[in-house]
């Protein structure tokens, strides 16, 4: 019920915030996005998209951190 | 997918998992809110990746198994009227209500009609003015804004032929509702990051403090779900209790500002029965007084009545972390996905449909 997926913003059309319309990409697939409740979104920008809406930006930087840790559990594994 | 595809590594999963087995010195029950959660865990063997010393309970998280079968009812008979075009999303459809569902009606003729989003009801009740559109507005604080945005559309459109029947849940309400059984054995919990992008983390601090339980925001992907019962043992074995935000990639700390606005402007807090559950204080939204006139239940005068549950279905101690889905008599023989005694079996996010759907009945057996 509370599926939001990813998605990337590749064409933002309407000026005014509350109707503000995104075309975003997912795979394969481009659908248009009520943008409303991210109006700090621009072109390029990842969203995680429920029900026809944007409802957060994606932090690039944030979503790397996992990726970081396990690095970091790799290097302290003694080798062999 | 960027952001799906490599959460769902393989070898990062396992090393996850073996870290999780390097830092628990003792058993350890964790609840997952999230329906969504419960799926992912079932579907790719997460909980059979962990040491046998951590246990995973499923929580109420699905909106669908929890709405109770009065609202259903309503639906049900709202959907049977002539002049009605009733929409909602496809897995309320085939909820059981006291007698039938929702494709009961469709089949004996109702206009019953699936869509993917509120907007796409409200685009219907435009383009049918003579037809009544009501849409079944479900969910938790993750939709609340959606269906929000449909009916403040409708109201500046000035469409007036559409309504919601609104059947809403808060998801921290519930959690204290587990927390202060006398029956609860949840030590941690993974709380909902969808419902977080809405809300931020703040309505959980109060509820670390009174019941010292660590809570950790976690997303949906494998390692997402790792991540987070890492996270939550990490707390554990420490002895200390937060919230931690282990989705940071999508929650930010104080939430969406816009999409809180708009939830505050359409919706009030109200008491909610909960499928299996009961009446929990504080745990839903209704549509305020300035949008009353959106509301199916007064538009259709269906408002006020209450139904007795099936005795057999075990789905509140399955919603409640008390009962494993297979510990019910009725699970795959009288109750199952095509004949479900409750919504667990219908959703797809339901406890009980994601062990019958991957476990084929077995036990969980640890491989790691």
């Amino acid at each position: 019920m509370c599926l939001a997926v990813p998605g990337q913003i590749i064409q933002i059309e309407g000026d005014q915030p509350e109707a503000r319309v995104g075309r975003v990409r997912f795979g394969g697939i481009v659908k248009d996005v009520n943008l409303a409740f991210v109006p700090e979104a621009r072109q390029g920008d990842y969203v995680l998209v429920h029900v026809g809406f944007a409802i957060s930006r994606i932090d690039e930087a944030e979503a790397a951190r996992v990726f970081a840790y396990l690095k970091e559990i790799d290097s302290d594994e003694i080798p062999g | 997918m960027k952001y799906l595809d490599e959460y769902r590594d393989a070898d990062a999963a396992r090393k996850l998992a073996k870290q999780i087995a390097n830092i628990s010195t003792q058993p350890w029950t964790i609840m997952e809110v999230c329906g969504g959660q419960t799926h992912a865990i079932v579907r790719f063997g997460i909980d059979q990746l962990l040491p046998p010393n951590i246990t995973l309970v499923h929580g109420p998280g699905c909106p669908v198994c929890v709405t109770p079968v009065e609202i259903i009812d309503q639906a049900i008979e709202i959907a049977g009227r002539s002049s009605v075009i009733f929409t909602s999303f496809g897995d309320m459809l085939r909820v059981p209500g006291t007698v039938e569902d929702l494709l009961s009606v469709k089949a004996r003729g109702g206009d019953v009609r699936m869509v993917y989003s509120p907007m796409d009801a409200l685009a219907m009740a435009r383009a049918n003015p003579d037809r009544e559109v009501v849409f079944f507005a479900v969910g938790f604080e993750t939709t609340a804004p959606a269906n929000a945005m449909a009916v403040a559309e409708a109201r500046r459109q000035q469409i007036t032929n559409f309504s919601i029947l609104v059947s809403h849940v808060l998801v921290p309400p519930a959690m204290e509702a587990i927390l202060s059984s006398p029956r609860c054995r949840v030590q941690g919990f993974l709380a909902a990051g969808h419902v977080c992008t809405i809300m931020g983390s703040s309505e959980y601090a109060p509820l670390v403090q009174k019941y010292h339980v660590p809570i950790v925001i976690t997303g949906f992907e494998p390692l997402d779900i790792l991540d987070g019962i890492r996270r939550c043992i990490e707390q554990l074995e420490d002895g200390r209790a937060e919230v931690e935000n282990a989705y940071a990639r999508a929650v930010f700390l104080e939430g969406n500002r816009p999409a809180q606005a708009l939830i505050a402007d359409v919706f009030r807090v109200v008491h909610r029965r909960w499928r299996g559950i009961g009446e929990i204080p504080q745990s839903g939204l209704a549509l305020s007084e300035k949008y009353a006139e959106f509301d199916a239940e007064l538009r259709f005068g269906v408002a006020g009545r209450t139904v007795e549950e099936s005795s057999e279905c075990l789905s509140g101690l399955v919603l409640q972390g008390l009962k494993k889905p297979q510990e019910c008599p009725a699970f795959g023989t009288r109750c199952t996905p095509d004949r479900p005694l409750g919504a667990t079996m219908v959703s797809a996010e339901g406890a009980c449909a994601a062990y019958y759907r991957y476990r084929h009945f077995s036990e969980p057996n640890y491989v790691g």
